[in-house]
């Protein structure tokens, strides 16, 4: 049900967008006003959300501990998943942004039956990497196809542009050449949907606002694959779009064709929609107390702003109260 | 009710699946069955600590004598742990429910309930945060994953967050890092504000505020229990060691759990440190004031943790030691190695520890000034300090449980298996997703391990169960070493209900039974005041 909610929502919006330049000759809203809006909220959006984690401070230092510790200095530790100190907690946590490091610990449990386990079943572990995998396909795919699309936003198109399309376009197959990451991306977030569709515990848990933002993916990727390959839409007049955008002076040419406006109104929605939702774990992840901080409390003293006095049972009073009791143990007393 | 009486048989417990059930989650019902939940804290103990509606109530009532602005409470003290926490904010705003934790929960590899997944038991909370706190579930309600405060809500969540051991392996596997144990934590402290507090958690810290240990053991009776086990030792070894108590000037202060002087088997380990201690000559002294190292205040607020946990500072400042040792336990060096410092520090009236005996600098301890014993006997045998002789613990084939804390919250992971390999021939790894930093809980952790909530702790106790199965079929292991008081109260009905024949202990019960003294007559005895080298027989019968 919450699946159907986010496809209605995603095939609303295209709905929108194509009726909105086709019918309604609505392009200059959906070609400057949207876009402006939309990167507007993004902004305000992002950096309104990680001031407010932000100025939360961090009383206690939680590092989520992976790894020996650094303590006698012949015992091995493992800075990497216990850091001793900031420069290797930063390491940690680019193992973590770059390499998804924690996802790939995964596993799989089931239970299976085994007669020598006491109640005729036991628990086995098997490694899980296709999140991992997927997870990673698809966040680098989506970096690399961002890149790309500089060549819209430069003039002269940016230098990692062409090297990027060189690479992408490594095989040569079909013209215009097939890029392989518009392939993996798709295929990336097709398995992180069916995922959750077919895996019964994650299916339990979704939320319409874990289908929505996928559903949005494939219409923009869907979009983009049938502009590039298929029906192909008038790339200069999408530049000239761009560019104008870009420089603050925009111009909206005649004729460039409504599925760029609906791929381009899809973006839109995903970025306004990024601050308000799950999606802001890119940023959330660097303040991360368990994986930011260095698992070193008892070297270096971390300070909670709001510490206050607290009711402590206080020695003097403990001593009045069990005075007897010392005494007759013979324990000996600090008020004589 | 121990584990043999729970009448379940372990394949009436595994009678379940993974499969998620027709109901939504949103909806709240939970039905507080028998054996899957703890009982309420007694009034007397939270008028003691001056908690708020102190009142008699089950949580199998159908009233919970709430007080009347109970929903504003908790939506108020929400609202300020939001801006005091940073973890708590980012944690409810970031999860994108992927499911990497799901399986990850031994409560539900062990019960198939799904509300004990970690991203939902978080998502109960979660639910409430975006209906009052975010602008989306003020409009969407439901649609945005919204949820209503009610008192059904409010009931399920005392189920499940006193059904999270606050274990912290979902934390590992979490991409973001977040960490139940933090949501946990906030949604005890919020219960707390209405009185939904539960016994076994509460009332140790209420005894812990009066008379400085959970058990509310008193000064003498504090000293009986040591001299009783200087006794014991006397007839193992022929030699009685030294007890200082509430010594002033000592070089240490020495802090153990008090299940350690309560009961078997932790006995047998503080046995074993005043064994350790006499022999290398330690200047040090015990405390009865500061006579807890354990803090249950942390499985109910922080504030109750600073309460307890500033007694050992206080202490060590009126006793004029230098430094503090602690003994084996978990949560305790939760607390000792990342809120010690910060809530009652800084111990800038202590020394940077060294080794009295070896010289070696604690270079790891030298804010908090805490070194955990672990550390301490690992150094004193890498500098052969001690005379060992580990065939006395040649019947013995040992595996090591790692606790939740020590492990995940500290990362002392080495030195306790040096220090057993030291001691005992035999010693074999439980398979690598269950020790280390993927160690499992012993399912009674975080006020838990109360005898009502047995089916639960069976149930979360399945995959160590299963672990310590595998490899007494494999290497026929038949002990079950830990670093963690709690664990050697736990573990036992879990071994006997998931492995039985495997017995728990202490880390130095085996390094008592070991260490050669200076002095000391044949030993004919082990800790346990069995016939060395013939303990094996006894397993059996």
């Amino acid at each position: 049900m919450n699946a159907l909610y986010a496809l209605f929502a995603v095939v609303a919006l295209m709905l929108l967008a194509f009726l909105g330049v086709s019918t309604a000759d609505l392009n200059v809203l959906f070609g400057a006003i949207v876009p402006y809006a939309a990167v507007s909220v993004f902004l305000i959006g992002v950096s309104y959300r990680v001031l407010k984690w932000a100025t939360v401070p961090v009383p206690f230092r939680i590092t989520t501990v992976c790894g020996q510790e650094k303590s006698l200095p012949w015992i091995k530790s493992s800075p990497l998943e216990s850091p001793h100190n900031g420069v290797y907690a930063a390491l940690r946590m680019a193992l973590e942004v770059l390499a998804f490091r924690s996802l790939f610990r995964n596993t799989r449990i089931s239970l299976a039956p085994d007669e020598k386990s006491i109640g005729g079943k036991r628990i086995v572990y098997s490694s899980n990497f296709f999140l991992w995998l997927g997870a990673l396909a698809f966040h680098y795919c989506f970096l690399i196809i961002l890149l790309r699309h500089f060549r819209f936003f430069t003039e002269p198109v940016v230098f990692f542009v062409p090297l990027l399309q060189d690479l992408d376009g490594f095989f040569q197959v079909g013209v215009p050449g097939v890029y392989m990451t518009g392939l993996i991306f798709v295929a990336a977030v097709g398995y992180l949907l069916l995922r959750r569709f077919s895996n019964p515990q994650v299916r339990y848990i979704s939320l319409a606002a874990d289908y929505f933002p996928l559903f949005l993916l494939l219409g923009i990727a869907g979009s983009g694959i049938l502009m590039r390959y298929f029906f192909k839409v008038d790339v200069v007049k999408v530049k000239e779009l761009m560019m104008g955008l870009i420089g603050f002076h925009p111009v909206v040419p005649d004729g460039i064709g409504s599925l760029f406006y609906i791929h381009l109104f899809l973006v839109c929605v995903l970025v306004a929609y990024f601050p308000f939702s799950k999606l802001v774990h890119m940023a959330g992840i660097f303040l991360s107390p368990t994986r930011n901080m260095a698992n070193d409390n008892r070297a270096h003293r971390h300070i909670n702003p709001w510490n206050y006095p607290v009711d402590v049972h206080t020695y003097e009073d403990w001593e009045e109260e069990f005075k007897d009791k010392l005494i007759a143990a013979g324990l000996p007393l600090d008020k004589g | 009710m121990s584990s043999e009486e729970l009448d379940i048989k372990p394949e009436e417990l595994l009678d379940f699946d993974y499969d998620p059930p027709q109901k939504d989650w949103m909806d709240p019902s939970v039905a507080f069955r028998k054996g899957t939940y703890c009982y309420s804290a007694a009034p007397k103990n939270l008028e003691y600590l001056g908690l708020p509606n102190p009142r008699d109530w089950q949580p199998h009532d159908k009233d919970w004598k709430l007080p009347p602005d109970w929903k504003e409470t908790i939506l108020d003290g929400m609202k300020d742990r939001l801006s005091k926490f940073r973890s708590f904010q980012l944690f409810m705003d970031i999860c994108v429910r992927c499911g990497a934790c799901a399986d990850k929960c031994h409560f539900f590899i062990g019960s198939g309930d799904p509300k004990n997944m970690p991203v939902l038991r978080a998502e109960l909370m979660r639910s409430v945060y975006r209906n009052d706190f975010t602008a989306a579930g003020k409009i969407l309600g439901k649609l945005a994953g919204g949820r209503e405060l009610t008192e059904e809500v409010l009931k399920e969540w005392f189920y499940y967050f006193y059904q999270c051991t606050e274990c912290r392996r979902c934390s590992v596997f979490c991409p973001y890092g977040i960490d139940t144990a933090e949501i946990t934590m906030m949604a005890r402290e919020l219960l707390n504000l209405v009185g939904c507090n539960i016994n076994w958690a509460l009332e140790p810290v209420a005894n812990c505020q009066r008379t400085g240990n959970h058990l509310g053991i008193q000064p003498h009776t504090f000293k009986d229990s040591l001299e009783f086990f200087q006794d014991e030792i006397e007839d193992i070894t022929g030699i009685k060691v030294n007890l200082p108590i509430n010594k002033k000037g000592a070089d240490v202060l020495f802090v153990v759990p008090s299940g350690d002087y309560f009961a078997d088997p932790g006995t047998f380990t503080l046995m074993g440190y005043l064994m350790l201690f006499h022999e290398i000559g330690l200047d040090y002294t015990w405390s009865t004031y500061a006579s807890e190292g354990g803090n249950f205040g942390l499985f109910n607020s922080h504030e109750l943790i600073k309460r307890l946990n500033a007694k050992i500072y206080l202490e060590a400042k009126r006793l004029g030691v230098k430094w503090i040792l602690g003994g084996e336990c978990g949560h305790m060096w939760r607390v000792v190695n990342q809120y010690m410092d910060t809530m009652n520090g800084p111990a800038d009236f202590l020394e940077e520890p060294v080794s009295p005996i070896t010289g070696t600098k604690f270079e790891n301890a030298k804010s908090t000034k805490m070194v955990h014993i672990c550390e301490f006997t690992a150094d004193l045998m890498q500098h052969n300090k001690l005379k060992l002789d580990p065939s006395r613990n040649d019947s013995l084939r040992v595996t090591f449980h790692d606790s939740c804390n020590p492990s995940r919250a500290m990362g002392i992971l080495e030195e306790p298996r040096y220090v057993l390999r030291n001691v005992c021939k035999h010693f074999y790894e439980m398979p690598e997703n269950t020790i280390r930093e993927q160690t499992y809980c012993c399912a009674g952790g975080a006020g838990l391990g109360t005898d009502e909530n047995m089916e639960m702790r069976m149930r979360g106790g399945l995959p160590r169960g299963n672990a310590v199965r595998h490899v007494q079929m494999k290497h026929d292991v038949n002990r079950l070493a830990c670093i963690c008081a709690i664990d050697r109260a736990t573990l036992i009905p879990l071994v006997d209900y998931w492995a039985p024949g495997v017995e728990v202990t202490g880390v130095h019960e085996l390094v008592g039974n070991a260490l050669v003294m200076k002095g000391e007559k044949e030993r004919e005895l082990s800790m346990r005041g069995d016939p060395l080298n013939e303990m094996e027989d006894d397993e059996d019968v």
